[in-house]
């Protein structure tokens, strides 16, 4: 984590020509396979992420079933072709983390109590990456579930804040996720104002931690906007609000 | 009726604020209901709701819903009838009390590959459905072009009154079965007649949530503008077509609970 360069020049841009509160541009289509119950595809700046739900659908093997609520899977993978080298398709120790806090990120949002002795299967493959992918991910995955039709409290936007040359910044890229200070993924319910994933890697102050969430936090409420909108596309397109008949 | 508000909502919005009674997809936090569901909110006297535009079927009792035979036990059938759920059809309602499986052939009756028409007996999320051939016009599925739909869609499939079924089966010669759990079955005399059919009711199920869909429907089947189309907005009911009683019976049962659109 030892910085080399400076990631922000004298005008405060970034890297990539962005300002410290700029988030990378986000693009989110709903429905993208047709064969999942929900799915979404997402683009996070350079990121290339599809999701998809499956479910709720008996469970296999019998014995993972809950008698009181539905079992939430999660597989989050990188494809070969994801990364600068080739990427071994076997899950890694990084993947199989990732897949347990992104189900961690979700479940909180969903209503497992309503399909009890069922499972919700949900898969996220980065078929590029470009730093900050679980944020993405999760995103992505969120959507995939509201398209699903799977009874939902609120919808989990994620996004990540940290620092580069000691200046808390918005929504990281690679580069400055690897020679950068600190990364802060952050997953968040708007309507709920809940927290549900906190991640870090780096050191802050006890100050620049609170910016530095307080960020992330502000960076998914832009991301929940972006969201919604695709939602609001996909199922009711232009027309956005009341439509009143007869 | 007048003061129902709809609005278009995802997870997570306000339905309503107040004292409003949660009737569906809706969930109560503080003073407000919030949806749970993409689809369309109603606020209304009763309460408020999300009818929601997508998901799979969860079965509700009395529900008729068409599902395939996959196994069966010394005791039951199991019937996917297209649900997280498999639902059990025991033999002793279709052999009545004195079914014994030593000497019933159950097989006889309804072999793994038959479809069927049902009713939920029973379904309470820890067990299983029950189902039940107990009642007009439920049994085997001899025949018929077999297509599913979403669930959610089956309301706009039937159309208010049963208006769209009505147009769809009127214009292409055809009987249209549909099940709560949005697998449909067609009947007719003619393939043209069936496949056109099939054409109107996935067009149904891919547009579902727009308006003036009946009218679409009746440009795709070239149903002339009756004159019925303006009656129909005095409520006339549409001339009867030839099909049996006990369809227009449940559809009437489903239809109140249509309340999507129009």
């Amino acid at each position: 984590m030892t910085q080399t360069r400076n990631l922000i020049d004298e005008n405060g841009m970034r890297t990539d020509g962005r300002t410290i509160d700029e988030l990378r541009e986000v693009k989110i289509t709903v429905g993208t396979i047709k064969n999942a119950d929900g799915s979404a595809f997402i683009e996070f700046g350079k990121n290339k992420i599809v999701a998809a739900v499956y479910g709720p659908r008996e469970v296999h093997p019998k014995h993972l079933a809950q008698p009181d609520r539905c079992v939430l899977r999660c597989r989050y993978h990188m494809s070969p072709f994801s990364t600068d080298t080739r990427k071994n398709p076997a899950p890694s120790r990084r993947e199989v983390e990732i897949s347990k806090v992104m189900r961690e990120a979700l479940e909180p949002a969903l209503m497992l109590e309503d399909y009890p002795r069922a499972a919700i299967d949900v898969f996220v493959e980065v078929l590029q990456s470009d730093g900050g992918s679980r944020c993405a991910g999760i995103t992505a995955a969120s959507v995939a579930l509201a398209d699903a039709g799977i009874n939902m409290r609120d919808i989990v936007a994620a996004c990540a804040a940290g620092k580069v040359d000691e200046k808390i910044v918005l929504d990281i890229n690679d580069t400055e996720d690897k020679e950068g200070g600190a990364d802060m993924p952050v997953a968040y319910m708007p309507t709920l104002g809940q927290v549900t994933l906190m991640q870090l890697d780096g050191r802050l102050s006890q100050e620049q931690f609170t910016e530095c969430l307080d960020k992330a936090i502000v960076g998914c409420k832009m991301v929940y906007d972006i969201q919604r909108q695709a939602l609001m596309q996909k199922y009711f397109g232009n027309e956005t609000e009341v439509k009143e008949e007869q | 009726m007048n003061d129902i508000r709809r609005r278009y909502v995802i997870p997570g919005d306000r339905v309503a604020e107040g004292n409003y009674r949660p009737l569906m997809n809706v969930v109560k936090s503080g003073n407000a209901l919030y949806a749970t569901r993409i689809g369309i909110a109603e606020t209304g006297r009763e309460g408020a709701k999300v009818i929601p535009l997508s998901g799979v079927y969860i079965p509700r009792v009395n529900d008729l819903v068409i599902g395939k035979i996959v196994d069966h036990t010394s005791l039951s059938w199991e019937v996917d009838i297209n649900s997280c759920f498999s639902a059990h059809l025991p033999a002793s309602d279709v052999f009545g009390r004195d079914f014994s499986p030593a000497r019933d052939d159950m097989s006889k009756h309804l072999a793994v590959g038959d479809m069927i028409t049902a009713r939920v007996a029973l379904f309470d999320r820890t067990r299983d459905p029950m189902l039940t051939l107990q009642d007009r016009d439920l049994g085997k599925v001899s025949q018929g072009e077999l297509l599913k739909i979403s669930a959610t869609r089956v309301p706009r499939l039937i159309g208010k009154r049963g208006s769209m079924i009505q147009t769809i089966e009127q214009a292409t010669q055809t009987r249209v079965l549909i099940g709560q759990n949005g697998v449909v079955v067609v009947t007719g005399r003619t393939p043209e007649g069936i496949s056109m059919a099939v054409r109107a009711i996935r067009m149904v199920e891919e547009e579902a949530h727009t308006a003036n869909l009946t009218q679409r429907i009746r440009v795709l089947l070239n149903v002339p503008d009756e004159p019925q189309a303006a009656p129909a907005a005095n409520n006339v009911e549409a001339p009867k077509p030839a099909e049996p009683a006990a369809d227009s019976a449940e559809r009437a049962e489903e239809e109140l609970e249509v309340e999507s659109e129009k």
